[in-house]
């Protein structure tokens, strides 16, 4: 397997989507390759720093207007 | 992916039948990651509010049709992904044609430049908040098609095939940005998490 052919695979490799096969020929090419090596811990590193990630809590004045929106909403159905 | 409620098919049933609390607790269930999709697809808080609004909105007047063939919160994020969608429709940043989508071979520009392992692990580097404006901002590098599937890939958990789905996409133009998102996601992260980036925090990050 040639760098190109790493760089192409590396979504599913992280995925755990690979055909095993082919995990076993990049897994060779990264034995003796130290850039493709950088390339496939650093774009996992990525992945797993977006996926760990919590949303931050809404701020508090677009809660404000959400919970204003349909306080009136509410107001305005209830029967009379 | 947020977890679900404890008893949400319960809440579910009683917003279904008018309760108008339960729905306000399943929108505080999931509005911070309505607002983060928002956030992240438009690149602007006025429009990831109007998403939130819009698509809590759309789901308040639609809750009776829910089926419950899905997870609630993935009918709230297909609900959301069509107003974040004509947002982006009305700036023409998002077209259905998939005329655009890049073919193997055909561009290199998403081929690794920066080459350096990164240093410190960048969870424990920075605070937590210094890293999500940091995520934030290099989202924002992605072109608008591949921000919304990394999103809802990397970020809300969706699988390839769900995201395709809620796209209206095919798996294999979901995938091809995918890969690239990520890897130019990667790039652009080596500049502050490389070895040698210890100065290239964004102004009052450092």
């Amino acid at each position: 397997m040639r760098c190109r052919q790493v760089i192409d695979k590396i979504s599913e490799y992280i995925d755990g989507e690979l055909d095993p096969e082919l995990v076993r020929e990049l897994e060779r090419h990264l034995e003796h390759c130290e850039d493709c090596r950088i390339v496939v811990d650093t774009t996992h590193k990525t992945v797993e720093i977006f996926y760990h990630t919590e949303p931050a809590g809404l701020p508090d004045d677009v809660r404000q207007r959400l919970n204003g929106m349909f306080t009136q909403r509410f107001r305005k159905e209830e029967p009379h | 992916m947020p977890t679900h409620l404890d008893n949400e098919q319960c809440i579910v049933a009683a917003a279904q039948a008018g309760d108008s609390d339960a729905f306000i607790t399943l929108l505080n269930q999931y509005s911070r990651h309505i607002y983060r999709l928002g956030l992240s697809v438009t690149g602007n808080h006025q429009d990831a509010e109007d998403v939130l609004q819009e698509a809590s909105l759309n789901a308040y007047r639609a809750i009776a049709e829910f089926q419950g063939n899905s997870r609630f919160y993935t009918w709230l994020v297909r609900i959301a992904v069509n107003v974040a969608l004509g947002k982006l429709r009305q700036r023409a940043l998002w077209k259905e044609s998939s005329l655009d989508e890049p073919r193997e071979g055909e561009d290199d520009s998403y081929l690794p430049m920066e080459i350096e392992s990164w240093g410190d692990d960048p969870e424990e580097a920075c605070l937590h908040n210094e890293l999500q404006q940091i995520l934030a901002e290099v989202i924002q590098k992605l072109d608008s098609k591949s921000r919304i599937i990394f999103t809802l890939r990397d970020v809300e958990k969706f699988t390839i095939e769900e995201t395709a789905k809620l796209l209206g996409l095919s798996i294999p133009a979901v995938k091809t940005r995918l890969l690239r998102s990520r890897l130019k996601l990667r790039e652009e992260l080596t500049k502050y998490f490389g070895k040698d980036a210890r100065n290239a925090m964004p102004t009052g990050h450092r």
